[in-house]
């Protein structure tokens, strides 16, 4: 594959946009992945789609709605004895500045 | 098992203690559990006594079966195949299992699967592949490969599995299982980890059909806890547990898309299946589902997206993995992430990052869901003429560990058959029709939205009359 | 160079359900940290969001009470970033089809110019949580009690032109969604929050400058306080030849100053597209009449109905009308004591005083409408006179009873104007026995002796008697 045929992927902005660490080193060979899979996926754009609905659920059907009431019972107890870090009931992570 | 439990020739506790004995002795073989629940089963089968003792029961009071480690489950480790999970304890079940506990089953365990159901082969596990019980240096399928081996074992009777592109029927085929994919919206989504929201569903892994349509009864029915649920009745679902599955009144039309039936390895079984199944007097049709061909493709950016963003829960803040002594808030993200995932579920996840992107939002996402009505608009149409479709679950037999390790795009191709019913949200089952090589072949049913009737009454008339279901691993063919 | 200023806001209103939008865990206001968010909020695996009915009936109401379409089909949309008070790494709100078209809302500016400001649209959103940075040492604190809060965000069209402007929008679609009851109007507890998009350009120029985005104003005042520095921020910049950068900032109310946000180097990408997890919401025009039957009298209408048929000022009808609360309060006791014109200056003189000095709610007023409605039927009937009804009234706020009947609470405090023609011809004659020159004054055509006496008896009668009753009586001895 020469340069050319490669499309324009910068792992740099995906991965930081997917929040994951892809060292430098591998930055070729993940696009060379990604390269693959969506020449994979670019068969499918042969497909004549004119004019069609795009369809995000098998079955067409509309939304339930629940009433408003308080239904749900909080065990935060249970909840953050799964958490990594917690102090006072609070969830901690580093410091973030704005 | 529960006509055993009926005539009081064991308790429940015997069985779950003697399934026990017989997984702690042989998953070291398969790795097909991640989780044996020995304390957490024997309270369950303790009570399941103590409900029969009362009289109360259902066809699976005191069972013995198996979760895909993908359900949540209370009391237990759920991890989903990944490190990521590798210490999360849910503190509530899924819909699915909680209906099940309350028809008195008992979990020994949590199987293994591909990460995040990502896969087709069970190698992309935390916990390390399974392999095949008919084949130990092939795989099992993917993603339910820990059930698929499990009941293929012999270890359970029955199993749960989930089937976003094919991960329940593609296993059962390679492990020589019956494995029923519902209706999407049949069972509900709720406590089930979400690898692709629009196509994810769960359902049984079974040996026969018959057992298929008793756990579907039990695992099925409106959760107003899932939006996607359907809100539906259909009375020969909940009469199975005292009727069995319905019979068929007359001899079925039953299409061959002609799509499905290139260069196939293993032509000859099905020809032979479809023979058995013409001596019930159905008839056979080729039909034509044009687009079958981008199924893969549409398939791949549809579940990439939806599962780049349903994975962004997974941030190391209030469970799951978190890597050690970040430096920032940017660190704790990418380190915990990076390091809690593996390399199947990283690719997709970019994946689905880039076609959601702006800029490639349209000719992605968009062209997808447009294709996505195509397919489904094949499917309308050819159920207009036929009652049922008939198709190989997969290309091949079983491949070898590490066959396609390396070749990503060649994998997603093991998908071919079982993804575009997944795209149309239909039922389909696979059950074993026969040998290739010694290892099994899976036989497709696709019926139309909510006529898993359908298929299970066929499949069920059709193990009436052959015995490729029976066939245990070590017997051979 | 002359500039003119550029403004739209963005408003997110917490709308006053039970439960939250999509989790049946409660939206109440000042639990625990994270003791109000269930397993839905805070992301765990394998949960799924079901819609709330009653934020789309609020929504709906909001779209009819500013005359906007609204939209029978609309989709719901992953908005995805990452941040830690965003549990599942996406918000789910409406993008491409919100819930409510486009309607406008007309404001009225202190020089009683009004001015109408177009809604673009408004859609349904779950909030996110807090992060609190001064809590612990190196940490930041997250709480998700308000994660999953109903939000309605309204966004206006460019329409204002003066940070006045944005401000009296913004209370005026306070006053509104109170008027509605579909939000607390809570500034303080954050249940009204609002974004300003801001840019200049010169005077007679077509084309907008470049805005920026100043993100979390959560007064009124603050709103134009941010926007006036703002304006000058970026006149200063452009006057000395710099750029605007699209960017955005954060007010601090402390220096009075924006500030940029978030660093540049990286551009968010939100990649919407429409929640997998949730179907189309669809509804039927049937849902929505039957909405549009529910809807209270709308502001407006109420300020034109005091000054048409209750004949108020303009003033007066904008004061009242403007808060809810005190438009019921206004009117339980216009219909009790049928005298509109002394309702309206006791509730806006001396029970907003009251009120103010006390720092309470006209909801939470000691003296209820009843009572104030029963002390001006005293004042109309001359029992009272304007000093005895104020001392009343501050007897009855003293005693914050709202079943203290106030014709006993007159009697007890002995304030009941003496009218007896006996019994003031009595002290009236006792005066003028008393003080025979004065008398011989006012005799001479002195005028200024009325008063003498007049004060005389109001004295002896500690402020009870009828003025009016006593000049007359006065005047039949001369």
């Amino acid at each position: 594959m020469t340069d050319q045929d490669k499309t324009q992927i910068n792992i740099t902005h995906l991965a930081r946009l997917a929040r994951l660490a892809i060292p430098a080193s591998s930055h070729a060979s993940t696009a060379e992945d990604l390269d693959n899979i969506i020449a994979m996926i670019d068969a499918m754009q042969s497909v004549d789609t004119e004019g069609v609905e795009p369809l995000s659920h098998p079955l067409d059907s509309k939304q339930l709605l629940r009433a408003d009431v308080v239904s749900e019972s909080v065990s935060r107890e249970a909840f953050q004895n799964n958490a990594p870090k917690t102090e006072d009931g609070y969830y901690l992570v580093p410091r973030v500045v704005d | 098992m529960s006509a055993g439990l009926e005539a009081g020739e064991y308790t429940s506790v015997e069985l779950t203690n003697a399934h026990l004995d017989d997984i702690e002795q042989r998953n070291a073989e398969s790795n097909c559990f991640i989780t044996i629940a020995r304390e957490h089963a024997l309270a369950q089968a303790k009570a399941a006594d103590a409900q029969r003792a009362k009289g109360d029961t259902t066809p699976l009071t005191g069972i013995p079966i198996a979760h895909k480690d993908i359900f949540c489950t209370e009391g237990l480790l759920t991890t989903c195949g990944s490190k990521m999970l590798s210490n999360f304890h849910a503190p509530y079940n899924s819909t699915m299992v909680e209906r099940l506990n309350a028809a008195g089953i008992v979990t020994v365990g949590k199987t293994n699967m591909d990460e995040f159901a990502m896969g087709s082969s069970n190698e992309n596990s935390f916990f390390g592949a399974v392999t095949n019980p008919w084949d130990r240096t092939r795989v099992p399928g993917g993603s339910s490969g820990g059930s698929a081996a499990a009941v293929a074992d012999g270890l359970v009777a029955c199993a749960t599995g989930t089937d976003t592109g094919g991960s329940i029927r593609q296993p059962a085929a390679f492990c020589g299982i019956t494995g029923l994919k519902p209706t999407y919206g049949r069972i509900s989504r709720y406590g089930m980890i979400a690898f692709a929201s629009s196509l994810d569903q769960a359902g049984p892994m079974t040996r026969t059909a018959e057992d298929a349509g008793l756990m579907l009864s039990y695992m099925s029915g409106f959760d107003p806890r899932d939006s996607t649920s359907a809100n539906r009745e259909d009375e020969w679902l909940r009469a199975i547990a005292h009727n069995g599955i319905p019979k068929l009144d007359r001899p079925l039309t039953i299409g061959l898309p002609k799509e499905y039936f290139a260069d196939l390895a293993n032509a000859q079984v099905i020809e032979a299946a479809q023979a058995e199944l013409a001596k019930n007097g159905h008839t056979f049709k080729e039909v034509s589902l044009p687009h079958t061909q981008a199924a893969i493709p549409t398939y791949y950016v549809l579940a990439s997206a939806e599962a780049s963003t349903n994975l962004s829960r997974y941030d190391g803040v209030r469970y799951g993995h978190r890597c050690e002594n970040p430096t920032s808030l940017q660190d704790l993200y990418e380190r915990s992430r990076s390091e809690g995932f593996g390399e199947e579920v990283k690719r997709r996840i970019l994946t689905g990052t880039y076609t959601l992107s702006v800029g490639y939002f349209d000719a992605y996402y968009i062209k997808a869901q447009k294709i996505r009505r195509l397919i489904s608009e094949d499917f309308n149409k050819v159920f207009e003429e036929v009652d049922l479709l008939m198709t190989p679950t997969s290309p091949t037999p079983a491949f070898a560990l590490n066959e396609h390790a390396k070749d990503p795009v060649a994998m997603y191709q093991q998908d071919l058959y079982t993804v575009p019913t997944s795209l149309a949200g239909l039922p389909a089952l696979s059950m074993p029709c026969g040998f290739v090589d010694n290892l099994p072949v899976g036989l497709q049913l696709i019926g139309p939205a909510f006529r898993e009737d359908t298929i299970l009454s066929v499949a069920a008339q059709f193990q009436q009359i052959t015995d490729w279901h029976q066939r245990h691993p070590g017997e051979k063919a | 160079m002359n500039w003119e200023s550029v403004i739209g806001l963005e408003i997110h209103v917490q709308l006053a359900t039970n439960s939250k939008i999509f989790s049946g865990a409660s939206t109440s206001y000042g639990a625990e940290p994270n003791a109000q968010a269930c397993a839905v909020d805070l992301g765990l695996p394998g949960v799924l969001p079901v819609l709330n009915e009653r934020a789309i009936e609020m929504a709906i109401k909001f779209g009819l009470a500013i005359g906007a379409k609204i939209n029978l089909h609309s989709v719901f949309d992953r908005k995805n970033y990452f941040y830690p008070d965003l549990p599942k790494g996406y918000q789910i709100s409406q993008f491409e089809t919100p819930i409510v078209g486009e309607g406008s809302i007309v404001i009225a500016l202190e020089d009683g110019e009004e001015r109408t400001v177009g809604i673009t649209r408004a859609h349904l959103e779950e909030d996110a949580g807090k992060s609190i940075h001064d809590l612990f040492p190196e940490q930041t604190g997250i709480d998700l009690n308000r994660t999953g809060t109903p939000l309605l965000e309204i966004v206006s069209e460019p329409d204002i032109r003066t940070s006045k402007q944005a401000s009296a929008y913004f209370r005026q679609m306070h006053t509104l969604v109170r008027y509605l009851q579909i939000c607390d109007g809570n500034l303080a507890e954050g249940s009204m929050r609002c974004d300003a998009n801001v840019s200049v350009r010169p005077y007679g120029q077509e084309e907008f400058g470049e805005r920026t985005e100043i993100k979390n104003i959560n007064s009124f005042r603050f709103v134009e306080r941010a926007i006036d520095y703002e304006i000058g921020r970026q006149i200063d910049v452009l006057e000395s030849g710099g750029i605007i950068e699209r960017e955005t900032r954060l007010f601090d109310p402390d220096k009075d100053e924006t500030r940029s946000m978030r660093s540049k180097e990286f551009s968010e990408d939100y990649r919407y597209f429409p929640d997998p997890d949730l179907l189309p919401l669809t509804f039927s025009q049937d849902l929505v009449d039957k909405i549009a039957l529910t809807l209270p009298e709308l502001p407006d209408a109420k300020r034109l109905r005091y000054i048409e048929a209750l004949g108020l000022s303009e003033y007066d009808a904008r004061g009242l009308s403007s808060d809810l609360d005190r438009s019921e309060y206004f009117e339980l006791v216009v219909n009790a004591c049928n005298n509109a014109k002394q309702a309206t200056n006791w509730i806006m003189g001396d029970l907003s005083a009251y009120l103010n000095r006390n720092n309470l709610d006209i909801s939470a007023s000691p003296v209820s409408a009843a009572q104030l409605a029963a002390l001006i039927a005293r004042l109309d009937d001359q029992t009272l006179s304007s000093k005895t009804a104020k001392a009343l009234f501050d007897g009855l706020w003293n005693k914050a009873d709202a079943n203290q009947d106030v014709d006993a609470l007159i009697e007890e405090m002995n304030l009941a104007q003496v009218s007896d023609d006996g019994e003031l011809t009595g002290i009236i004659e006792k005066l003028i026995n008393d003080n025979p020159s004065q008398f011989a004054e006012l005799r001479s055509g002195k005028e200024k002796m009325l008063g003498f006496f007049v004060g005389q008896v109001m004295k002896l009668t500690q402020g009870k008697a009828n003025p009016q009753q006593v000049n007359e009586i006065i005047k039949a001895k001369l």
